[in-house]
């Protein structure tokens, strides 16, 4: 019986309502009296020294208030990277400066070399039009390999090369590995590309930027998955603002997928832009200032090889990928290929020796940095893809493969430095082939062969790290942040509840999702129950809402918040029945005393904290509000099986998914229906990629997709209806709520399930494919069908 | 600046805009209707589509001044007398086919434009409906089957397949 409220109950979102009725309150839809507009001169060249910017003409324009340049930044800090990456050799990596105004020179199309501040944003708009700039334009390096050949024009001409760091992963596994190659039985080789994506929230990015002169206090309101954390780097690091004189408030946000997660120019220049000016500074970003200014996804090339003994066991397993970090270090760029991707290398599976080298390179592209799943759809997608390509090799089945490799014993530790607490691989791989109706895929196929189209299927079986993260264990490893995440428990007099979350929704639904814990936990209704976040001033200092962490690391936080507060209820209540509190139990919103019929309610015990005439305050404190900070003892480890079908048409090489069935198992769930509709979003992503997208740059650098026009979006009609699961769940062990999260599981499983059919329905056609890079478009289908 | 007036949502309402002012940004900046959103720059997202005069329109694709003397409904404007939530907004919450909300008033408005030409459509007509609105966080399979189930027909196919 499927649960009505509390954990497990699919409770519909309150949020929906004002979502739904034009109600939501997005950064955008806030105006502040007297504001200014502020547009950016961007650069449309990739590399180029700037010799000079006249603004002359611009600042006698109507409206203009300010025309702002680098120069008005060179006292101001740089935009900080907040994970340091060690190289294979001990040192640091190479870290340059990145303005928030272009100082010297232009590194890639959409660096801000001016901002216009105006009375609207059509006269700051008009006026940029007349700043003259005087570029001398230098060869671009867009290409990975191009740019790390000898005699490369350098992005930043104080580093030594445009190599950011070369990192290996375990290093002192590294010959190991290469001999357990040498010797193998069987290697099998691929060369992949995980092209890069644009995130693509619907919301363009926003910021606002206010300042009280009264008490010197600065405003930003910003587009930000984790307001506190914008805060901490744009006034500890930018702007030299103490945390008690800015506010940073993210309200009701579009989307982020990660692309929201970095501290970016815009918010730094507004904030700053409004001190000086004393007035309101806004800017709202257009979609194709979003394709040049958000930081882009993924952009690995990556060779791999798989050694196997003759029954088909993993033997060793290398990588070797080349990075792009575009030219400049995004917030956690740094971290994605290196902890979020090495760490992943070993999927399901008992490899023993695994040795991963990674090679970060500057270009002068976009900066690139998580998107969601973040370095674990690569190295899922490396490994699933490699693996498949064995399997056709040996002529051993590709789910008999996979089988035969998976880790059964848990908690199992893996070469690559991490711990699985708990999975059951073969449980979700045999509820994705029930789902995905496997054993009659001859008769489908049959069918598609009628219409003249090649049916093919292909499996993918995934893991993946979540919850981040220990804060003692990312910071042996170059983070710069604690990881951890806060919930404050305020209960009211008359019983209700608020907690205020470091965690932010935009899009996940805590406002209906984390009620259901606590409702749960007390026994009273989830109505009585509100969520606060989203602004530094009424929440805990947290670190935000990615790497599916919400539940996982948010929720334990509330859990440890609202048990200390049952702790401390319990201690009234003893007192208001007179007995002890050991014999106290709460059940349905009451207290009992056990093995007694005496009882007070929920709502008598919160209002004597606030009116304490009959309170034991020798003891206690009166009030009943808790604070908790959790910060997580490991990872959480989701995973799970998905087979996607498709059918190729020959004539045209258009690949069109037919079905696609997701098991996964995300430990406990608390809200199934939320839960299933964060697997069809990554889903979509995931085909979104394997299918469609792609960022294209030409050879000078130029961003040949900045528009919807160009940079193929997932439409409804380009994607199925999904077959997703979670009935398989392992809990997990070391969080209060065996949760491991869901957000990015469909964007990490589904790509190299889609590409493993399509080469299967290619090779069932009689076509010895082994490979196509992604997107697989028409066009390229078609090529490899046609060589 | 010249003189604009319309109905929107059952009210008149006039302002001043200048001939470059999109129907959009009136309805957001002139009215303070922020409801319909802005999700792109070339007419592609959808997240602006309201109805002119019964039709669904992307209100990013008209300047305010053309929509002179038109009836003009936003989401504002899509719940009913009481305040409660219409069909097919209430489809939405029941079938979870929102997410972050960004898309949300553009789909609502394009479904209540569907199916007021198409009553019954099939699931392909929905899909191929929507094909003017992206949506980010979905992956459109509630969103489909919440139009289908606003529309009255079963859900099953669509959670099935
Ligand atoms: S804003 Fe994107 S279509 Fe109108
Ligand atoms: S719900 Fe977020 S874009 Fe559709």
């Amino acid at each position: 019986m499927p649960k009505d409220s509390g954990i497990g109950a699919s409770t519909k979102r309150r949020e929906d309502v004002r979502f739904l009725t034009g109600r939501g309150r997005y950064t955008d839809d806030i105006n502040l009296r007297g504001q200014a507009y502020v547009h950016f001169l961007r650069s449309d060249v990739a590399h180029g020294t700037l010799k000079g910017v006249d603004t002359s003409a611009a600042e006698a324009m109507p409206g203009v208030i300010r025309i702002f340049t680098g120069a008005d930044f060179e006292g101001v800090g740089g935009l900080p990277c907040g994970w340091q990456i060690t190289d294979r050799q001990g040192n640091p990596m190479q870290e340059p400066p990145h303005p928030v105004l272009a100082q010297g020179k232009v590194r890639h199309v959409g660096d801000p070399i001016a901002a216009v501040v105006a009375d609207s944003f059509e006269e700051a708009r008009d006026a940029a039009e007349a700043i003259e700039v005087d570029i001398e334009e230098l060869p671009a390096v867009v290409d990975m390999k191009a740019a790390l050949a000898d005699g490369a024009p350098k992005v930043h001409d104080d580093l030594s090369s445009n190599l950011c760091y070369d990192w290996g992963f375990v290093e002192d596994n590294r010959q190991a590995v290469d001999d357990a190659i040498k010797g193998a039985h069987h290697v099998t080789t691929l060369e992949l590309v995980n092209q890069r994506l644009a995130p693509n929230a619907m919301e363009p990015r926003v910021a606002i930027g206010d300042y009280a002169g009264h008490n010197d206090e600065s405003t930003l309101y910003t587009t930000s998955q984790n307001p506190h954390v914008i805060r901490l780097l744009m006034g500890a690091f930018v702007l030299g603002i103490p945390e008690h004189k800015l506010r940073v408030i993210a309200p009701d946000v579009g989307g982020g997928f990660g692309s929201k997660i970095f501290h970016y120019a815009e918010e730094a220049f507004c904030t700053f832009a409004a001190k000086q000016l004393k007035r309101p500074v806004k800017w709202t970003s257009t979609r194709t200032e979003a394709f040049m200014s958000d930081a882009q996804g993924r952009d690995h090339v990556t060779k791999v090889e798989l050694a196997l003994d003759a029954e088909g066991n993993f033997l060793a397993y290398r990588t070797d990928t080349l990075a792009n970090m575009g030219a400049y270090l995004s917030t956690f760029s740094t971290s994605v290929p290196t902890w979020l991707h090495g760490t992943l290398a070993a999927g399901n599976y008992k490899t023993p020796l695994i040795y991963v080298n990674v090679k970060a390179v500057f270009t002068n592209t976009v900066p690139v940095d998580a998107y969601r799943g973040a370095g674990r759809p690569e190295a899922t997608y490396q490994l699933e893809r490699v693996i498949d390509k064995a399997a056709r090799e040996m002529g051993i089945d590709p789910v008999e493969l996979r089988r035969r490799n998976f880790i059964t014993e848990f908690p199992y530790a893996t070469p690559v430095a991490v711990e699985y607490d708990t999975g059951d691989y073969a449980a979700t791989l045999d509820k994705a082939l029930e789902i995905a109706d496997w054993d009659s895929f001859d008769k489908r196929a049959e069918e598609s062969a009628k219409k003249g189209l090649w049916r093919g299927r292909g499996i993918n079986t995934y893991i993946e790290a979540c919850g981040i993260a220990p804060s003692a264990l990312v910071g042996q490893l170059g983070a710069r942040a604690g990881l951890y995440e806060s919930a404050t428990v305020r209960v009211n007099a008359t019983g209700g509840l608020v907690v205020m979350t470091g965690s932010h929704s935009h899009g996940q639904g805590h406002e209906t999702a984390f009620p259901q814990v606590i409702a749960e936990m007390i026994g009273i209704d989830a109505n009585m129950v509100e969520i606060v976040h989203g602004d530094t001033a009424n929440t805990p200092m947290g670190m935000g809402t990615y790497g599916s962490r919400s539940i996982a690391v948010g929720g334990s936080a509330m859990v440890r918040a609202t048990e200390k507060i049952i702790a401390k209820a319990k201690k009234i209540a003893a007192h208001l029945m007179e007995a002890s509190d050991a014999d106290i139990e709460l059940k349905d919103g009451a207290f009992t005393v056990a093995g007694t019929d005496k009882s007070v309610a929920w709502g008598d015990v919160t209002l004597a904290a606030y009116v304490p005439h009959n309170y034991p305050l020798e003891d206690i404190e009166p009030g009943l509000e808790e604070t908790a900070f959790y910060d997580p003892s490991n990872f959480t480890y989701p995973a799970g099986a998905y087979i996607c079908e498709v059918e190729v048409d020959p004539e045209t090489g258009k690949v069109t998914v037919d079905r696609f069935a997701a098991a996964d198992d995300f430990g406990n769930v608390i809200n199934p229906m939320i839960v299933e509709g964060q697997v069809h979003g990554g889903l979509a992503q995931g085909l979104g990629q394997a299918l469609l997208e792609n960022c294209v740059y030409d050879e000078n650098g130029q961003l040949l997709s900045a528009t919807y026009m160009d940079y193929a979006m997932p439409r409804a009609d380009d994607l199925p209806s999904y077959r997703v699961d979670h009935s398989c769940q392992t809990p997990c062990t070391h969080n209060p709520l065996g949760v491991k999260g869901c957000g990015e599981a469909g964007a990490i499983g589904s790509p190299p399930a889609v590409v493993n059919a399509v080469v299967d329905a290619l090779q069932r056609g009689g076509k010895d494919i082994t490979h196509i890079d992604m997107p697989l478009s028409p066009g390229r289908v078609w090529a490899a069908m046609n060589v | 600046m010249t003189n604009v007036s319309m109905t929107v949502n059952g009210k008149s309402v006039s302002g001043e805009v200048e001939g470059r002012t999109l129907l959009v940004e009136f309805l957001r900046e002139g009215l303070g209707l922020t409801g319909t959103h802005v999700g792109c720059d070339t007419s592609q997202c959808g997240a602006c589509v309201v109805h002119v005069d019964g039709k669904a329109v992307k209100a990013c694709t008209m300047f305010a001044a053309e929509a002179e003397g038109a009836e003009v409904k936003t989401i504002e404007g899509m719940a009913i007398a009481d305040g409660s939530l219409g069909t097919i907004q209430q489809a939405f919450q029941d079938y979870h086919g929102l997410q972050c909300g960004f898309c949300t008033p553009g789909m609502v408005m394009s479904a209540a434009a569907l199916l007021a030409d198409n009553p019954r459509p099939s699931e392909a007509e929905v899909r191929s409906y929507l094909e003017g609105n992206l949506c980010r966080c979905t992956g459109y399979h509630n969103i489909v089957k919440a139009i289908m189930a606003a529309s009255g027909q079963s859900v099953e196919p669509v959670a099935a397949e």
